[in-house]
């Protein structure tokens, strides 16, 4: 028994080792050599790479992906929060409910990015429907900023703050807000005070599974950012084709693993049940 | 507690809204014989054009033929992980498969870049269908083995114990017991790496070959540009696609 | 007697604890024997050694003579009757009872399971999945399914526990009627000292890992070992470190003759059980002592001051 489990563990071992592990080790390589003198990497040894994050450009982008990553987040948890809530109190329509969270969410991320193209750009419906209606004159400069990009982000991850919160509000025992309301608690205290601090769990995930993937976004900020709104995961990119430094996109790389690793580890503890 | 209240059924609708009704617009527009956003009458007519781009429907063909490879092999991989898990825990392989669920995309793409290059110091190989290939199967084994592993864990271990008893061999006993049980959460397991791995761009954009574009590089080298009323085609088309192959997934998963 | 399977001296140690701890045992060929214990004592164990999905720690396992305690599952001839019976949900009772005639490329399935399914009365069900049947049908398909392999020896796992108490009587005179007609070795762990009294040829009583007692359901109970065997396999009151059981406790209010033993008690009440009656006493050193009698002898009212007596040769010792 214990020798054919071996055996069907040994191709996802190859594939992982080979095709993730090692690949991140090469980063780690190259983070440590010195660029060369037509792009790609040559000797020495050095940590220059590393030194460069104190200038002031690559700190500014490094703060800008964390205010909006951390927006995204906040705005997520605020909108997720009350559906999660809706969607464990819809009884016998709940997987309807939960469904229709998750569909898009499968559904193409690049497509649901250009449908924020679609309505938001100058002669977009959003614009074009606020001119007909007298309401502005020129349209709104609503895409290729900031403002653009969290919202993509909060639309490409809202889905991960709704299930774990749907999660834990699930469980959330109804005796115990019976109880809270029986001793005469308002709804709106009963939630601030018991349903709130219950779903700790629940926000804890959620608020990881949204800021990580938003610390790292290229695809958000490039399609609405339109180039304005730089974040790490364009740093990165942008090292490896056009600047053709290959060492500081090895040592950004690492930089942002170092953020998510920790992250992910506080999520892999608190996670009881184990996805794998 | 009583049933969800009124304000927050109501919130609950403008959320829903929120979430289909971006996709549903650019649904709706794509049949607009305008190109601008501006109704001017039902056609097919950005359908028939993105037809007859020989680009679009050339990444279209590479990218059916990489998200197939890449989900049968995935799935194959990770099924047969998913198993040698289930009772046998390995935390390092446990955790370089959630590692590579969280991994900013660009970061695995340039690593796989990175690797690539380097190995093709030794090889006479370069950047093609094949490198892509198997970056999808690198980052969608995980979701095999998450899918898979949340149907084994309601099978009963007693069920394989049976079948050695009855004279069944330890492949015999995966083959004819355990696999027929997962099977549904297998399918479903693949319905999933197949979405994953046909809509992925930033990881694909990375590894791709000049021979190997696919079509979510074709689009967003387009939408990078600006809207185009074709873009809006082939989205309708793709939301249709992935919708039912989800729902077909996740029927499969909970029966 | 040929004995079909021994146990020697076979332990199972775990980090934690110890499971099995030097079980010595044979076991004769269709004969039917019990593992009788509480949960925990490792009677499971001992039969998942035997089955093949433990290794012991020490110790060797015998089947026909031949060591087996290295050997797969699959390669001893023996089956277990599961617990909850482990059917195969995606098989039907056909294939789930031709499962192992085809893992073993055995010829005339189609005769031997209609056969099987003629002795366990489940012809007619062929067709219908293990979700369609009974709890009871379930329970004889899995025996069956066992069954249709000729082990030399039929492990059954607590098979009865997952019924329902008014089918279990039934079921277990069905057990004992099947054993009867195909002669295989049954092999039978229980925690019900009642079904395994009633079932067995002989049954061994295991507590914290150990074989205390091997003998018929006589002996056993009438001659247990050791204290446990004693009240694991029946009610005993233990008066002045000697053992007796309430059924040959007698209670009169005078005095009885010199050839008996007794002791003076106080009436504490009486229960009415319908066949008998219990009367429950205080001994005057404050142990509690209960008389089973019958509603004839039963005219006592709580105070009174009684003598209970019994004859020595029911008096339970233990060495």
């Amino acid at each position: 028994m214990k020798r054919l489990r071996a055996w069907f563990l040994a191709p996802s071992w190859t594939v992982m080792l080979s095709l993730f592990l090692f690949p991140m080790l090469i980063i780690l390589a190259y983070s440590l050599l010195t660029r060369g003198t037509y792009g790609g990497i040559s000797l020495p040894w050095s940590v220059e790479s590393y030194q460069r994050f104190a200038d002031p450009i690559y700190l500014g982008i490094l703060w800008r992906s964390f205010w909006i990553a951390g927006a995204s987040t906040v705005i997520s948890l605020l909108l997720g929060f009350p559906l999660a809530l809706f969607i464990s109190r819809a009884g016998k329509w709940k997987n309807l409910y939960l469904s229709l969270v998750i569909l898009p969410f499968w559904t193409s991320f690049l497509v649901r990015t250009y449908a924020w193209m679609f309505l938001l750009r100058d002669t977009g419906l959003v614009n074009s429907t606020l001119q007909k209606m007298g309401i502005i004159h020129d349209p709104l400069p609503l895409l290729y900023n900031d403002g653009a990009v969290i919202l993509g982000l909060v639309y490409g991850y809202l889905p991960f703050m709704v299930l774990p919160l749907f999660g834990t509000l699930e469980k959330l025992d109804r005796n115990l807000l019976e109880a809270a309301a029986d001793l005469g608690a308002r709804p709106w205290a009963t939630l601030l005070r018991v349903v709130l601090p219950l779903s700790a769990p629940g926000i804890r995930a959620g608020v990881i599974l949204v800021f990580i993937p938003c610390l790292g976004a290229y695809l958000t900020p490039d399609l609405l950012g339109g180039g304005k709104s730089v974040m790490i995961g364009n740093l990165i990119q942008n090292q490896f084709t056009t600047a053709r430094d290959w060492p500081f996109g090895s040592a950004i790389s690492l930089a942002l693993m170092a953020i998510v690793m920790p992250l992910l580890i506080a999520f892999v503890r608190r996670d009881e049940e184990g996805l794998l | 507690m009583k049933r969800a209240s009124r304000p927050l059924a109501i919130y609950a609708l403008a959320a829903y809204l929120f979430l289909h009704l971006p996709l549903l617009i650019l649904a709706a527009f794509s049949f607009n014989e305008s190109r601008f956003t501006v109704w001017q009458g039902f056609s097919f007519r950005w359908y028939t054009a993105a037809w007859h781009d020989s680009q679009l429907i050339e990444a279209a063909i590479n990218s059916l033929i990489v998200a197939v490879c890449a989900t049968a092999i995935s799935t194959v991989i990770g099924t047969l992980c998913a198993y040698g898990l289930w009772k046998r825990r390995s935390p390092v392989l446990s955790g370089s498969l959630y590692l590579s669920l969280v991994t900013p995309e660009i970061v695995t793409g340039v690593s796989l870049l990175a690797f690539y290059q380097w190995i093709f110091r030794f090889l006479n190989v370069q950047l093609g269908m094949h490198t892509v290939i198997l970056a999808h199967v690198s980052f969608s084994i995980a979701y095999v083995v998450i899918v898979v592993m949340a149907r084994l864990r309601t099978v009963d271990g007693a069920l394989e114990e049976a079948a050695l008893d009855l004279g069944a061999n330890e492949w015999e006993a995966f083959r004819y017991v355990t696999l027929p049980a997962v099977l549904p959460a297998v399918a479903a397991a693949a319905l999933l790496a197949f979405t994953v791995s046909f809509d992925d761009y930033v990881i694909t954009s990375m590894v791709a070959g000049v021979d190997s574009e696919t079509l979510p590089m074709v689009v967003y080298a387009i939408a990078r540009r600006g809207v185009n009323p074709v873009v809006n085609a082939i989205s309708a088309l793709l939301v249709l696609g992935f919708g039912v192959l989800i729902l077909i997934s996740e029927r499969l998963r909970t029966t | 007697m040929e004995s079909v399977l021994e146990l020697r001296d076979i332990s199972k140690h775990y980090p934690t604890h110890r499971a099995v701890n030097g079980v010595t045992l044979n076991i004769a060929r269709g004969e039917f024997f019990s593992l009788l214990g509480p949960s925990g004592c490792g009677k499971t164990t001992t039969l998942r050694l035997i089955a093949g999905f433990e290794e012991p720690t020490s110790g060797e396992i015998r089947l026909n003579g031949a060591a087996i305690q290295h050997l797969k599952p699959y390669e001893r001839n023996v089956s277990t009757v599961f617990q909850n019976y482990a059917l195969f949900p995606h098989l039907t009772v056909q294939q789930n009872i031709e499962f192992g005639l085809r893992r073993k490329g055995e010829n005339e399935i189609g005769r031997r399971v209609r056969e099987v399914l003629e002795l366990v009365q489940l012809g007619g069900k062929e067709a219908r999945r293990p979700t369609e049947i009974s709890g009871g049908e379930r329970q004889r398909v899995a025996l069956a399914r066992s069954l249709v392999l000729a082990p030399d020896v039929l492990l059954l796992d607590e098979p009865l526990s997952a019924l329902d108490p008014n089918l279990r009587k039934q079921v277990r005179a069905e057990l004992k009627n099947i054993q009867r007609r195909v002669g295989i070795t049954f092999l039978f762990v229980t925690h019900d000292q009642e079904e395994a009294l009633s079932l067995s040829d002989r049954l061994g009583v295991m507590h914290a890992g150990i074989l205390e007692q091997v003998g018929t359901p006589e002996e056993v109970y009438l001659r247990p070992s050791t204290r446990f065997v004693a009240s694991f396999l029946g009610a005993v009151n233990w008066i002045n470190d000697v053992g007796v059981r309430p059924e040959v406790t007698r209670v009169t209010k005078l005095a009885p003759d010199r050839h008996v033993r007794s002791h003076p008690a106080t009436v504490l009440h009486s229960t009415f059980l319908g066949n008998c009656v219990h009367i429950e006493t205080r001994l005057d050193d404050g142990q509690l002592a209960v008389a089973e009698v019958s509603r004839a002898e039963a005219s006592f009212a709580p105070g009174e001051r009684v003598h209970l007596w019994w004859q020595p040769a029911d008096e339970l010792s233990f060495k």
